[in-house]
C-alpha cells in the first residue's frame, strides 16, 4: 500500500506544481514509512520539506501555504500525534473557508496512519478518527486497500476542502494488490460495496474492511452470505449508500478498532436505526475495541476486534426474530 | 529617552530602553528625524482617530444591545497604525488577532464588514477579493503559524510580499507562538511578528506571562532579531516596522517587534478592569496618549488646529454613519448562512438540515 500512496503523491506532484509536501523526516529519509521515498530527490527542496518537530506548526503553516496558493499535503507520523495539532485542524483548517465566507478555502490534505496490529509503542495505534468526524468543514476518509488508497489520495489532493486522510498502518506492508499505474480518482464520498450478500451487512472502513471480508469468508462456510460495505468516508457520511446497504439485509454489524463509546459506529448505528428502522430484523451490532486505551504491543491481540467476534455478532443478528 | 513604559513592573522597566522618536509632549527626541512627512502623518492620525471613534461608538452600541462583545483598540492606536502604514497593501498581508481595527481598514476591509462581524452576522467575516488580510482570529496565537506558512508560500512562488502578524503579550505564552517563530527562523519566512505588549491578558499581568526581561529578547533564540519600541510613539513603531519590512523583503527573514503600549479600556465589553488594578497606572499612560502626541507634533508645525480637528471629526462621523447604514442594509442572517462556505458544496445531510431549519420560527423571523 505504501507504494500506492507514493505513486499518488508522485503523480499529483508531477501534474500540479502547486503540490508541496510538509512533514517530519519526509525529505531525504523518505518518511518513517517511506511514503515519500525518492520524492525529495525527484522534486527537490522547494517541494518536499523536512519540518521542525512540531505538529501544530506543520498543520498551521500548511494552512498558510494553502492560502498563499499552494496545495500542501502534510504528513503526521501517526494519527495519535495529531492531538498536538488538534486545535489547528479543528479550529483553524476546518473553519477557514467558513470564517472567511469562502475567500480562503483550506485545500490541505493531512495524511496520518493509524490502527494496531504491528506492535507499535504507545499512542502510535490510536484510532481517533471519530473525534474528527464531529468537525464540520473537515472531510475524514480512510482507505482500505492499495488501489483504494491511490485513487482516494489523488481525489483528496484535488478536493477543494481539507481532507484528513487516515491510512491503515498495518496495510502499509501487508496489503498488496495490483494498482493501475496511471492516475485515477474515486468517489470517496460514496460507500463501496466490497462484496454482495443477502443475509447480513458488515460495515467497516480502513483496516477493518479486511477483517469484515475475512469474517464474511468464515460466515460463507456456514452458508451465510454477508454484504460487506466500505464506508470510505466517515465525514461526510454517505447516508443513502449506508441505508441502502442496511436495508439490503435488515441485519447490520458495524466494526471498528476505536473504543465503543462515541466511536463512529455509534453514528452508523444511530443513522441506521433512524432511517432504516422498519427494514431492520435485529438490533444493530457493534464490534469494536473496548473502552480502554490502546494497549502496549503485548496485549494488542486481546484488544483488537477479530473474526470470531464479528462472526458471533453476525450470528446474533441472524438469531433475532 | 528611557521612559518607564511598564510602570506596573518598575524593576523591569528600569532596564528597558525602547526605541522612541517622538516624546509624549510631541517633540522629537534629540537628533531624531521624522520618518513620515506631514501628509502621510495626517493620514495616519485620521486613521487613529477613526479607530478611537469606532471604539466609542461600538461600546455605546454594545451597551444598547446593538453590538456584540468586542475589544477596543483605545490606547494602542500608534502601535497598530504605525505598523500598518509601514506595509504596502497592494502586496503585503496582515494576519490579525482581534484588536487591530485600523490595520484591517488600512488593508482595505470595508468598515461595514467589521461592524457586521461584531453585530454577529456571518457575512461580516467576508474579506473582499484583493484585500490581503486573514480573518479576525479568536484563538490566541493560532494565526501565527498561518502567517509563517503564508509568508513562506508567497516567497516560494517568487513574491516579494511581507506578512505582518499581530498578537499580544498573552499570546507569547502559547505554544503556537513558539512553534511559529521557530519555523519562521528555519525557513527564513518574510514575516513580522508584531507583539503588542499592552500589559494585560484580560486580568493577567505581563509579569505572569514570562520572566524574560523583554518579550522581544526571545527572538535571538529563534535565530532572528527582536526589537522593543515605544508602542505609543507612531514614529518609532513606523520606523521599526519599516526596517523589518525592508529586511523581510530583501530575503533576510523574520523580525519580532515588541511594541510596549497600554490598553486604555477593558479587555472587552464583558470585562471589568476595576477588579485587577488596571487603573493603577492608567493615568500615567493617558499622559502618553498616542493620538495627542501626534496632534501636538503637527500643531507645533502649524499642521493641526482646532478647526482641522473639527473637520476631521465630521468626516469620521460621516464615515461611521455610512458604514452603519451599509451594515443595516444587509438582510439579517438566514438558515443558509449556517451552512454556506462550510464546504465547497453542502453535504446531503446539510441540505436536509437546511431544509428543516428554514422552517423554524427563528428562521422565519430572520434572527
Amino acid at each position: 500500500m505504501i507504494e500506492a500512496i507514493r505513486d499518488a503523491l508522485r503523480g499529483e506532484m508531477t501534474a500540479d506544481e502547486r503540490v508541496v509536501l510538509v512533514g517530519q523526516d519526509i525529505g531525504r529519509f523518505g518518511g518513517v514509512f517511506r511514503a515519500t521515498d525518492g520524492l525529495h530527490a525527484e522534486f527537490g527542496e522547494r517541494r518536499v520539506f523536512d519540518m521542525p518537530l512540531a505538529e501544530g506548526a506543520i498543520i498551521g503553516s500548511a494552512l498558510g501555504l494553502a492560502i498563499s496558493g499552494l496545495r500542501p499535503v502534510a504528513e503526521i507520523q501517526f494519527l495519535g500525534f495529531t492531538h498536538q495539532a488538534f486545535h489547528q485542524i479543528v479550529s483553524q483548517v476546518a473553519r477557514m473557508r467558513y470564517r472567511s465566507q469562502g475567500r480562503f478555502p483550506a485545500s490541505v490534505v493531512i495524511r496520518a496512519p493509524f490502527g494496531g496490529g504491528v506492535k507499535t509503542p504507545e499512542l502510535h495505534a490510536d484510532a481517533i478518527e471519530s473525534q474528527y468526524a464531529h468537525v464540520p468543514g473537515l472531510k475524514v476518509v480512510a482507505p482500505s486497500s492499495p488501489r483504494e488508497a491511490k485513487g482516494m489520495l489523488l481525489t483528496a489532493m484535488r478536493d477543494p476542502d481539507p481532507v484528513l486522510f487516515c491510512e491503515p498502518l498495518r496495510g502499509y506492508r501487508l496489503m498488496k494488490e495490483d494498482v493501475p499505474s496511471e492516475s485515477y480518482t474515486l468517489d470517496i464520498d460514496k460507500v463501496r460495496i466490497v462484496r454482495e450478500g443477502t443475509d447480513v451487512t458488515l460495515i467497516a472502513w480502513s483496516a477493518a474492511v479486511d477483517l469484515a471480508s475475512r469474517a464474511a469468508d468464515a460466515l460463507l462456510s456456514e452458508g451465510v452470505r454477508a454484504h460487506v460495505v466500505d464506508l470510505r468516508s466517515i465525514a461526510p457520511l454517505d447516508v443513502d449508500g449506508l441505508i441502502a446497504a442496511a436495508e439490503r439485509t435488515g441485519r447490520c454489524v458495524v466494526i471498528h478498532e476505536a473504543p465503543l463509546t462515541a466511536g463512529f459506529g455509534a453514528e452508523v448505528a444511530a443513522t441506521i436505526s433512524c432511517e432504516a428502522f422498519y427494514a431492520l430484523q435485529a438490533p444493530v451490532e457493534r464490534v469494536t475495541g473496548p473502552d480502554a486505551p490502546f494497549p502496549l504491543a503485548g496485549a494488542e491481540q486481546i484488544y483488537l476486534p477479530d473474526v470470531s467476534q464479528v462472526v458471533a455478532a453476525a450470528r446474533r443478528t441472524l438469531a433475532a426474530s | 529617552m528611557s521612559v518607564s513604559l511598564t510602570p506596573q513592573f518598575p524593576s523591569l522597566a528600569q532596564r528597558i530602553t525602547p526605541l522612541q522618536l517622538l516624546r509624549p509632549d510631541g517633540t522629537l527626541v534629540g537628533g531624531a528625524e521624522a520618518p513620515l512627512d506631514d501628509v502621510r502623518l495626517q493620514d495616519a492620525l485620521r486613521l487613529m482617530m477613526l479607530s478611537r471613534a469606532v471604539d466609542d461608538k461600538g461600546v455605546s452600541l454594545q451597551r444598547q444591545g446593538r453590538f456584540g462583545t468586542f475589544s477596543t483598540v483605545k490606547g494602542q492606536e500608534a502601535s497598530v497604525v504605525g505598523s500598518a502604514v509601514a506595509l504596502d497593501p497592494s502586496r503585503d498581508w496582515v494576519v490579525p488577532q482581534y484588536r487591530e481595527l485600523p490595520a484591517l481598514l488600512r488593508q482595505g476591509l470595508p468598515l461595514e464588514h467589521f461592524i457586521l462581524y461584531y453585530q454577529g452576522h456571518p457575512a461580516g467575516g467576508r474579506i473582499p477579493e484583493g484585500v490581503r488580510l486573514l480573518p479576525i482570529q479568536i484563538s490566541i496565537a493560532a494565526q501565527l503559524p498561518h502567517a509563517v506558512g503564508l509568508a513562506w508560500g508567497l516567497a516560494l512562488q517568487g513574491s516579494d510580499a511581507v506578512v505582518l502578524a499581530y498578537f499580544g503579550d498573552g499570546a507569547s505564552s502559547e505554544g503556537d507562538f513558539h512553534e511559529a517563530c521557530n519555523l519562521a527562523g528555519v525557513v527564513r519566512a518574510p514575516v513580522i511578528f508584531f507583539l503588542q505588549n499592552n500589559g494585560w491578558a484580560i486580568s493577567t499581568p505581563r509579569s505572569r506571562q514570562s520572566s524574560a526581561r523583554t518579550l522581544a529578547e526571545r527572538a535571538p533564540g529563534y535565530g532572528f532579531d527582536g526589537v522593543v519600541v515605544d508602542g505609543n510613539d507612531l514614529f518609532a513603531v513606523y520606523a521599526a516596522t519599516s526596517q523589518a519590512v525592508e529586511r523581510a523583503r530583501a530575503g533576510r527573514g523574520p523580525t519580532l517587534i515588541e511594541s510596549q503600549t497600554y490598553r486604555f479600556g477593558a479587555h472587552n465589553t464583558a470585562d471589568d478592569p476595576t477588579r485587577y488594578g488596571h487603573g493603577d497606572t492608567l493615568s500615567g499612560w493617558i499622559e502618553r496618549d498616542p493620538v495627542t502626541r501626534v496632534q501636538r507634533y503637527l500643531a507645533a508645525r502649524g499642521q493641526w488646529s482646532d478647526e482641522i480637528e473639527v473637520q476631521v471629526r465630521h468626516g469620521i462621523a460621516a464615515t461611521i454613519d455610512g458604514a452603519l447604514a451599509a451594515a443595516r442594509s444587509v438582510p439579517p442572517p438566514a438558515a443558509a448562512d449556517l451552512f454556506t462556505h462550510t464546504y465547497a458544496e453542502l453535504t446531503p445531510r446539510q441540505v436536509r438540515q437546511l431544509r428543516q431549519l428554514s422552517t423554524t420560527p427563528a428562521a422565519a423571523e430572520g434572527r
